[in-house]
């Protein structure tokens, strides 16, 4: 009962932050276009559905790689760390993901992007887990690893794919990947789609926001269900007392790290086998800003796995909502500018639960005076 | 010769704001408050900075231009990290969230402010420098000395040895240094003594701010022609050199200044003989100040150790 109270009223804590968000977004609009400010934030609340079928399914597809993102911040933050590499584990894993499906052309079809997604996997759990050495054994800081991380996993990638045969330098980009590679739609085209005439037009999305929520479903298990996921909590909540109960500090950040690289990896390695698209590693100096993002999916998700699949689909679903805003001549950026502001509530928390638990008390407190009077 | 005078003037466009953002960095974590919003912070500074240098631009130039929206980017940093300061101290959240809202609301905003304000919705914001100094006169004539520091450098290099110096005396020979500490390592007893954390802490978070809105700006006049609302990342950087700097003046100092020297073999070596015909491509130069910063951090971390009370909300109840 509590249990279910207490996640209830982090819930809400959320939802207040989103309300806040929403209506400083709805001010913003105001000052810069007055006109039509009610019309845009209808479009941003409406998101996907702006353009029927195919715009849900973009958001989907959307969401796909910022869960995942978001799942391998979440996880770690479980722990105690904060993984801001992220952004260097998908890139390792959407790298070596490309490297399998450009070049591993003699598997067969079904098996071929099943590996490519195994190898991007556990090319950023390496890349995690790196950091988790780091920290465990060397006592270095996770933040500075990672950071360091990110940038050797972004000037490294840029030369490898410059001087190897994936490169397409007419596009200063990667090549595509082989067909068979390439993540299956899993009839998901067949829903998510509008029609045009009598050709229908689907949307982006794939298996693998499937994939995606499977596997947060499954780190939930993990973290609520198994004594491997309790000792990672007990090691985030108070590191001395796992340690005097027995539980192996080092061993805890080293795995929590290697599994988030890995969830990152996954991101990578969804992003860019997606069908279509145009998902290829371009050669530039920015670091991939779904990683990032990913840290915000998981803030707004409370580090819960269930919750980080909704807050993954709700940033994605604004995001899509951004597009056609610029139809209205707002600009998109204002999105962005929302999910700070929704973040930065979502710190009022503390003072929005005590808020809630004060009402909530004060109301059976009147219950029980009105009862009172009842039996008097 | 030519190379090493060359070296050191490009060194410290690298060096001088990621040694200023740093020291923010310090004096905000000594005081209890991880302040992870520093890239989001140094995007604000130097968006109203540069923007106010693009609208003025017709009517002055050179050295007062520069003053003045130096004094902007101050202003703007100090303001905006009060955000983080409201929600880090007296809200007691955790402080990875609001400095990651900052990061992200900031080069946001940054965007869609240049959009709107700019005609035709241009979002890179033009400049022209004319803020550099060719030759300090009387010590740009000093031999050796005069050619590496003062000649073909920005007023900004010197106000940045300046805040060093000023960084590291306020840190360990004035009270409020002390407090500052204190707050940092044991806000309790600090606070049983009579201190007043959370004043010290919003010192600490807005000279922090004050200091990376600064950063913001000079990482950009000597680098660029434009501001796309982007610092490339030298925000985190900086709080690489700031953990790498082990929390100490001096020692930010040598991070930065190390930082910086790699940053400009990796972007300058073509103009360096003996670097370029090693043959070396530039992504391994890039690399390098990264990889070298990890093996120092394997060797030398085995003690290091962060702020005590850094990052944990103060809460009077607990005392």
């Amino acid at each position: 009962m509590s249990k279910i109270r207490k996640s209830l009223s982090s819930m809400s804590a959320s939802l207040v932050a989103i309300l806040a968000g929403l209506i400083a977004g709805f001010v913003i609009l105001l000052f810069s276009n007055p006109s039509s400010a009610l019309k845009g934030l209808t479009t941003i609340l409406i998101g996907g559905w702006n353009n029927g079928m195919k715009g849900v399914g973009q958001v989907l597809y959307y969401a796909t790689p910022i869960i995942m993102t978001g799942l391998a911040v979440g996880f770690a933050f479980k722990t105690g760390m904060f993984n801001i590499g992220a952004t260097g584990q998908l890139m390792v894993g959407g790298f070596v993901s490309i490297y399998v499906g450009v070049t591993w052309t003699f598997l067969p079809g079904g098996l071929h992007w099943v590996v490519a997604l195994i190898m991007g996997a556990a090319a950023g759990m390496l890349w995690g887990m790196i950091v988790g050495v780091f920290k465990a054994l060397l006592n270095v800081h996770e933040v500075i690893t990672s950071i360091m991380l990110n940038y050797i996993a972004l000037y490294g990638i840029n030369y490898m794919v410059k001087n190897s045969h994936l490169f397409d330098s007419l596009k200063n980009q990667t090549v595509n990947v082989a067909a068979s590679a390439v993540i299956p739609k899993a009839g998901l085209d067949r829903i998510f789609y509008i029609a045009k005439g009598r050709l229908n037009d689907p949307s982006a999305v794939n298996a693998g926001i499937l994939i995606a929520i499977g596997l947060a479903v499954l780190m939930y298990i993990i973290l609520n269900k198994t004594t491997f996921g309790f000792e990672l909590k007990a090691c985030g909540y108070n590191r001395h007392a796992s340690r005097y109960a027995g539980i192996s500090e080092n061993r805890a950040i080293i795995t929590s790290m290697a599994i988030a690289g890995a969830l990152a990896g996954t991101a990578g390695t969804l992003m860019y086998l997606a069908p279509a698209s145009g998902m290829h590693i371009h050669v530039e100096e920015v670091l991939a800003a779904q990683g990032f993002t990913g840290i915000a999916v998981a803030l707004l998700g409370m580090s819960n796995p269930l919750g980080i699949i909704f807050s993954g689909l709700f940033i994605a679903h604004i995001t899509v909502g951004g597009f056609y805003l610029q139809s209205l001549k707002y600009m998109k950026e204002i999105i962005e500018v929302i999910i700070g502001l929704i973040i930065y509530f979502s710190a009022f928390s503390l003072l929005v639960r005590d808020l809630i638990a004060k009402i909530g008390k004060r109301k059976t407190k009147k219950d029980k005076q009105s009862s009172k009077e009842v039996t008097a | 010769m030519d190379a090493v005078y060359f070296l050191v003037q490009q060194m410290m466009f690298f060096s001088i704001p990621l040694l200023i953002v740093a020291l923010g960095g310090m004096f905000s974590e000594r005081s209890g408050v991880v302040n992870i919003a520093l890239e989001g912070i140094m995007v604000a500074g130097a968006f109203t900075s540069i923007l106010l240098i693009s609208l003025l631009q017709s009517g002055m130039s050179g050295q007062i231009l520069l003053l003045i929206a130096i004094a902007v980017a101050i202003v703007t940093g100090a303001l905006f990290s009060l955000l983080h300061a409201y929600a880090a101290i007296n809200l007691r959240s955790d402080q990875t969230i609001s400095g990651t809202a900052l990061n992200m609301i900031a080069p946001a905003s940054a965007i869609y402010l240049a959009r709107m304000i700019q005609p035709n919705g241009v979002q890179q914001v033009q400049f022209t420098n004319t803020f550099r100094i060719e030759k300090v006169p009387f010590l740009g004539d000093i031999p050796i000395l005069g050619r590496l520091l003062f000649q073909n450098a920005y007023i900004t290099t010197y106000i940045g040895f300046i805040i060093f110096g000023i960084a590291a005396f306020v840190l360990y020979r004035t009270r409020f240094g002390l407090r500052l500490r204190a707050c940092g390592e044991h806000p309790q007893a600090a606070d049983s003594v009579g201190i007043n954390v959370y004043k010290i802490r919003y010192a600490g978070v807005v000279i922090s701010g004050a200091l990376a809105g600064l950063g913001g700006l000079v990482y950009v006049i000597p680098t660029s022609t434009n501001f796309n609302a982007t610092v490339s990342g030298y925000g985190f950087l900086a709080l690489a050199v700031l953990i790498f700097g082990q929390w100490k003046p001096l020692r930010i100092l040598g991070a930065a200044f190390f930082f910086g020297l790699m940053k400009t073999i990796a972007s300058a070596y073509s103009g360096i003989p003996f670097l370029r015909d090693l043959g070396i491509p530039s992504d391994i130069y890039k690399m390098v100040p990264f990889i070298a910063t990890l093996i120092a951090l394997a060797f030398t971390s085995k003690r290091s150790q962060a702020p005590r009370a850094s990052g944990v909300p103060y809460d009077k109840g607990l005392r």
